[in-house]
């Protein structure tokens, strides 16, 4: 029987929630309590799957935590998963990001504030930093949106190995086409309202990226302010905005098979970052941002809670099952693709990082 | 030399609370000291110290009572009858 596995991460640890049908949930943890988690990369390439777990101590400092038994125990690399090289003088703040490559089964990668990514070839166990990127002579200009200075979004291109994309706050989209020796900033079309030339080269405050999984040249951003879609992976972008109730917001997750399909979680305004009309809500499109639904039935209103940037994934279930958490420690899910929402955690400290799968 | 670890890394010492560090002469560096004691315990030292050698922001480390922070930091020179305690400051919420 297959089980859908919730990774929740959240300001203070980390639960995992099991069903076996989606409608029942047990709620194990807290694992790491009182340490934030701030990224998890749930490898299903492999039996048995492996748990990758950004750890934080705000006393203690980071480290990526491993689990090959879901989470009945847990494994810690003894020189550190990740850390700079002596050269760079620099250290590893915070794990944005950890994401199970999509051409190589031995091959993690793994972002970081400062804006870092790097690359494990032994399934998360040590990783290497990307000088190529590290090296960027734009580095020097990248700023740090309010959560720090990371990069939160890495998609490899399964069309292509040697193609990627990353996105940062702040410094937006960047990508390689050569292994990662070189970057390009690739933001034609994404505005930065906050910056005395709105269309800078880079700069931009692209708050999350999600890859089409059908049409995997197609990528849709969420921005600080404006929501956009590229057809070319991300060498132009054009606004899907229109129809939203507004175009503020943290995460956007695309569906795990079907082309045009993706969620949005919208928040009121960069100035008031509360759900639109005090009503929780997901948007969904079905056809790649031409128009969008509004999804809410099993959502509370009032609310003035606020999603962020990788509190939301999808399972690969059909129909996908969709997962967000909250900043007031709510976990809400759907198995009808956003239709109807149940919740299946509360009380736990602010939600910091969703994942979801289907295990066995 | 007497390394007194915080209750929350004990775990990571095999339970120790205190590591006896041997030093060569009379007195030492404290990063020296440092590198002594977590050489064979690198998941300690990562969390006392980052990659880059400096102390994380939140632990405070005292040597006889008194916080380096305020005496030199890792340069401090340490005698070899030294108490050393580790200790996380006071923060979060």
């Amino acid at each position: 029987m297959t089980q859908t596995l919730v990774a929740i991460g959240t300001r203070k640890g980390l639960w995992l929630a099991r069903s076996n049908d989606r409608n029942t949930w047990s709620l194990d943890g807290p694992h790491f309590l009182m340490r934030e988690v701030p990224s998890i990369g749930i490898d299903t390439r492999r039996e048995p799957p492996r748990l990758l777990v950004g750890v934080r101590s705000e006393h203690w400092g980071p480290t990526i935590m491993r689990s090959d038994d879901l989470g009945q125990s847990w494994d810690e690399t003894p020189e550190g998963a990740i850390h700079f090289p002596e050269d760079t003088g620099a250290a590893v703040e915070r794990v944005w990001q950890i994401t199970p490559d999509v051409h190589d089964d031995d091959v993690v990668w793994a972002s970081t504030e400062p804006q870092a990514l790097w690359r494990s070839a032994d399934r998360g166990e040590t990783f290497s930093l990307v000088r190529g990127l590290w090296d960027h002579p734009h580095r020097p200009e990248w700023g740090a949106g309010f959560g720090g200075a990371a990069i939160h979004t890495i998609l490899p291109d399964p069309t292509d190995s040697a193609e990627m994309l990353v996105a940062m706050s702040t410094g937006g989209v960047y990508r390689t086409g050569d292994g990662g020796d070189s970057w390009s900033a690739s933001n034609t079309g994404i505005k930065a309202p906050y910056q005395p030339d709105p269309w800078p080269e880079f700069g931009q405050c692209v708050h999350k990226v999600a890859r089409d999984s059908a049409k995997p040249a197609r990528l849709y951003a969420q921005n600080h302010h404006g929501v956009y879609r590229s057809d070319d992976n991300g060498g132009t972008w054009t606004s899907i905005a229109e129809g939203l109730p507004t175009d503020f917001g943290f995460t956007v997750v695309a569906h795990p098979s079907r082309s045009g399909t993706l969620w949005l979680i919208p928040v009121t305004a960069d100035s008031e970052r509360v759900p639109p009309g005090g009503q929780l809500q997901v948007q969904r499109s079905s056809d790649a941002g031409a128009s969008w639904v509004t999804c809410s039935a099993g959502l509370p209103a009032p609310s003035y809670t606020c999603v962020l940037r990788d509190a939301a994934a999808a399972d690969t279930h059909e129909p996908a099952g969709i997962y967000f958490g909250t900043r007031n420690g709510e976990v809400y899910a759907s198995g009808d693709e956003g239709d109807s929402f149940a919740r299946i955690a509360e009380q736990l400290p602010d939600v910091l990082c969703v994942r979801a799968a289907v295990i066995g | 030399m007497q390394v007194i670890l915080p209750a929350v890394l004990r775990e990571l010492a095999d339970g120790a609370g205190e590591l006896v560090v041997p030093i060569d002469g009379e007195a030492a560096l404290l990063r020296t000291i440092l590198d002594a004691a977590f050489a064979t315990r690198p998941r300690i030292g990562a969390r006392i110290r980052s990659e880059t050698g400096d102390l994380r922001r939140h632990v405070n480390v005292f040597v006889d009572g008194q916080d380096v922070r305020r005496r030199g930091g890792l340069d401090l020179v340490v005698g070899s009858g030294a108490v050393i305690h580790i200790l996380p400051s006071i923060a979060g919420g």
